[in-house]
């Protein structure tokens, strides 16, 4: 029998592997904290230095949820360069480290603890997603990371006990299935509506509230989607066959764009009334003609998105007179002037504000514990536009939006701002208050 | 006297691993654990398609089989750890064993396509099964340290161990394995069909072999992840796993385990390597975030380019003065090893 000589082969894989993974391991920097110019500006946690604020996100960057979302941790780094450039907080810059999880939480476990075990950050900001998220949230709350402002509306979120260090952001998907469901049973009463939401805990939050709103007997079909299967045009067929006339559709940009373009081919022209997250115009009109084109054919994006009926939490892109746009816009054409200025980059840009007025409430040294401190002691409006319900038994975060018409490509305000809370008894009225609007400097 | 050898090496390694563990930092060692559970899945596969001569684009299958089996034992049994891996490793063979049955029948490009039907559709039976399977969310499995290690051990240290550990354990059964009767068995069916067949070989038995041991691999590799990343959702088990599993065992060099070591560590660092270049070099993120994607297929072309044999099959001829006769696997990458000419060798 030959010798083998797998023994000394297998020794030198190993060195080598060995050395693969310990050289990869220096090339990480670790930068030393530089002493501030005579401040008192201390490394008071992990993450912050006398000069920087580290955080890191986890977004869908490629993939079946990147169009449109891509573009959200760009604006976020964009206003932050804005702070940066203006001061900074207490001086400090802030670095925001994002990483492509593609929407699969696996690779969402994997980044995060990169960002949390290497690159040491100090919080968790805006990681996007109910299922990627999820995977994430217990492994932050064990090891006390901030988790704040996740970019997903799920009532999860608000868990104060068992997740101490979340805090949700924007308007949840309970509170708005009521808005909407308010607004579907006042201007369509006795017709028959048809449900369309993802299956997950984003479709099924949606559908709860949609359901204290509208009455039972009026809903006629509840169709469901996973993301990983494109094909829903059983669904639309059925939604057709219960003879909908208005069809709620909970979600992300490219499944509304499927249905609609679904509805289009059985003809059947139901009004539709989408949630936030998968309504923008700009991004859908983009997905609407890159769908059509793959099937062979040409169509307007703008025309198929007219008439949608759907709800928002920021000022509409579509009025420059409003303070919070204007700023927006201007930093936009500042930093990122490539990309459309849509509702993802004024979600980015609005949530990073949010973070700056938290950050600057923690204090000028702050530990971990003063963020989430901080954040429960409620912060103000900002660009919201309604007030925020932060406290320390509620880390869930906006409380109302308002109903808005696709016209020409942009979402128009109609009506007032309607607020209500998760409760199914709790009723759905305008917003009395005024919103505040964007300080001059730009800065919190 | 191989057992032994074999032993020795795995020894050595796993002494260097428990070093390197506890020299490098928490998420270095979460990364060799990942590693590791590549390591375990390639192994497998390039088993099946190095020595046996069959191909499966359906491996990450296996490992859903195997990541599923495992998160349902732990959540619903409360099983101990070493049960639950082995277990899990047990059902994914028995579902290569069936895969294994038909594949038996099958040759080249309609095998693939078999496999490849299993890649695409088995995870949809999770989000299908949602109450059992927890849909597009998945299931959570947590791994705590063992007692003994004391309350301050890191748990991505004793993933590490424990991945390796499962690793190098199959490492070196397989390794025994493919010099074994079984091991011959397989290289002879491979070469030549008719040949083995007509030299008293069982080539129906030893075919479906291969696919058991690949697929109780896979099993193991997806079961061992379970447990490293905590969480078992169908978005990991897609078909870029898959051909991500063949991509390693072809970079790494087909036949080879050493070569299934190398595919596996391309395989998680250079996409982390090249983010974290990309990033620094302040690229804009519609482009930073595609380059790990192209680069990966650039590491792809360059090595089949300038390394036909893999990255192992590179070392080997950079070392020949030191090792003349490569590792037990050689021979793997013989250009007449493909499955559709034996198809028609046979029928001639």
């Amino acid at each position: 029998m030959k010798r083998s000589h797998l023994g000394r082969s297998a020794i030198v894989v190993g060195a080598v592997a060995a050395m693969a993974v310990a050289g990869c391991s220096s090339g990480g920097t670790k930068s030393s904290s530089s002493s501030g110019s005579g401040s008192a500006l201390t490394a008071s946690a992990p993450g912050i230095t006398p000069t920087t604020i580290t955080i890191g996100s986890h977004q869908p960057l490629t993939g079946v949820a990147a169009p449109g979302y891509s573009e959200i941790a760009p604006a976020s780094a964009a206003y932050f360069k804005y702070v940066n450039a203006h001061g900074g907080i207490y001086g400090r810059k802030i670095v925001y480290k994002y990483l492509d999880d593609m929407y699969n939480p696996t690779t969402t476990v994997s980044v995060v603890k990169q960002l949390v075990l290497q690159d040491n950050v100090y919080a968790i900001f805006d990681g996007l997603g109910t299922p990627t998220h999820l995977a994430v949230a217990p492994y932050l709350n064990a090891q006390k990371v901030p988790d704040v402002f996740v970019a997903s509306g799920c009532g999860c979120w608000n868990a104060a006990s068992t997740l101490p260090e979340t805090f949700g952001w924007q308007l949840d998907y309970v509170r708005e299935g009521k808005i909407l469901g308010s607004y579907i049973k006042q201007h369509f009463p006795g017709q028959k509506i048809g449900y369309f939401y993802q299956n997950d805990e984003f479709g099924k939050d949606g559908v709860k509230g949609l359901d204290d709103e509208i009455p039972a007997a009026d809903v006629v079909s509840r169709q469901n989607y996973d993301p990983t299967n494109v094909n829903v045009g059983p669904q639309v067929a059925a939604l057709k066959a219960a003879g909908a006339k208005v069809v709620v559709s909970f979600t992300v940009p490219a499944f509304t764009a499927l249905l609609r373009l679904n509805s289009l081919k059985l003809g059947f022209a139901p009004a539709l009334v989408v949630s936030n997250v998968g309504s923008d115009p700009i991004t859908l009109a983009g997905l609407l003609e890159a769908f059509a084109k793959q099937g062979g054919a040409t169509v307007s994006g703008n025309a198929l998105t007219e008439g949608i009926i759907t709800d928002g939490y920021a000022p509409t892109l579509g009025d420059p007179s409003n303070s919070w746009i204007a700023l927006f816009k201007k930093i936009h054409d500042q930093y990122i002037p490539k990309l459309p200025f849509d509702g993802n980059v004024l979600y980015g840009e609005a949530v990073a504000y949010t973070f700056v007025q938290a950050m600057l409430k923690a204090g000028r040294n702050p530990t971990r514990a003063d963020l989430v401190k901080a954040i429960e002691g409620g912060l103000p409006q900002g660009p919201a536009v309604a007030p925020y319900t932060y406290s320390a038994s509620n880390h869930s975060g906006m409380t109302g939006a308002f109903i808005g018409v696709i016209r020409n490509g942009a979402t128009v305000q109609t009506g007032s701002v309607l607020v209500t809370n998760t409760t199914s008894s709790g009723a759905v009225s305008p917003y009395t208050g005024t919103a505040p609007a964007a300080p001059a400097s730009g800065m919190p | 006297m191989t057992l032994l050898r074999h032993l020795a090496v795995a020894v050595v390694v796993g002494v260097v691993i428990v070093i390197l563990s506890v020299r490098l930092d928490a998420f270095r060692d979460y990364q060799i654990a990942e590693v590791a559970c590549y390591v375990v899945a390639v192994a497998g596969l390039t088993v099946l398609v190095g020595l046996s001569g069959q191909i499966s684009i359906g491996n990450g299958a296996f490992m859903a089989i195997g990541a599923y089996a495992a998160a349902l034992m732990t959540i619903h049994l409360g099983w101990p750890l070493e049960a639950v891996l082995v277990a899990s490793a047990a059902i994914a063979a028995l579902g290569g064993a069936v895969v294994g049955v038909a594949a038996a029948r099958l040759r080249g490009p309609y095998l693939a396509g078999a496999t490849l039907m299993l890649a695409v559709a088995l995870p949809s039976i999770a989000t299908k099964y949602a109450g059992v399977f927890g849909g597009d969310q998945g299931l959570s499995v947590s791994l705590t340290v063992p007692g003994f290690l004391g309350p301050s051990f890191p748990l991505t240290r004793w993933q590490a161990w424990l991945t390796c550990a499962a690793a190098l354990i199959t490492l070196v059964l397989l390794a025994n394995l493919a010099r074994s009767r079984v091991g011959r068995g397989w290289r002879a069916v491979r070469d030549d069909e008719v040949a083995a067949a007509l030299s008293g070989l069982n080539v129906a038995r030893l075919r479906i072999l291969a696919f058991v041991v690949s697929a109780a691999c896979a099993g193991l590799g997806g079961a061992l992840l379970a447990v490293t990343t905590s969480i078992v959702s169908p978005g990991a088990f897609t078909l870029t796993l898959s051909i991500a599993l063949l991509t390693g065992a072809v970079l790494g060099g087909l036949g080879s385990l050493a070569g299934a070591v190398w595919g596996s560590l391309v395989l998680i660092l250079v996409p982390t390597y090249i983010t974290d270049v990309a990033a620094s070099h302040g690229l804009s993120s519609s482009t930073g975030s595609n380059i790990p994607v192209a680069a990966y297929g650039v590491v792809l072309i360059v090595v089949m380019l300038v390394f036909p044999d893999g990255i192992q099959g590179a070392l080997r001829r950079l070392f020949k003065p030191m090792t003349p006769d490569a590792g037990i696997l050689r021979g793997a990458p013989r250009r007449r090893a493909s499955a559709s000419e034996h198809q028609e060798e046979g029928s001639t």
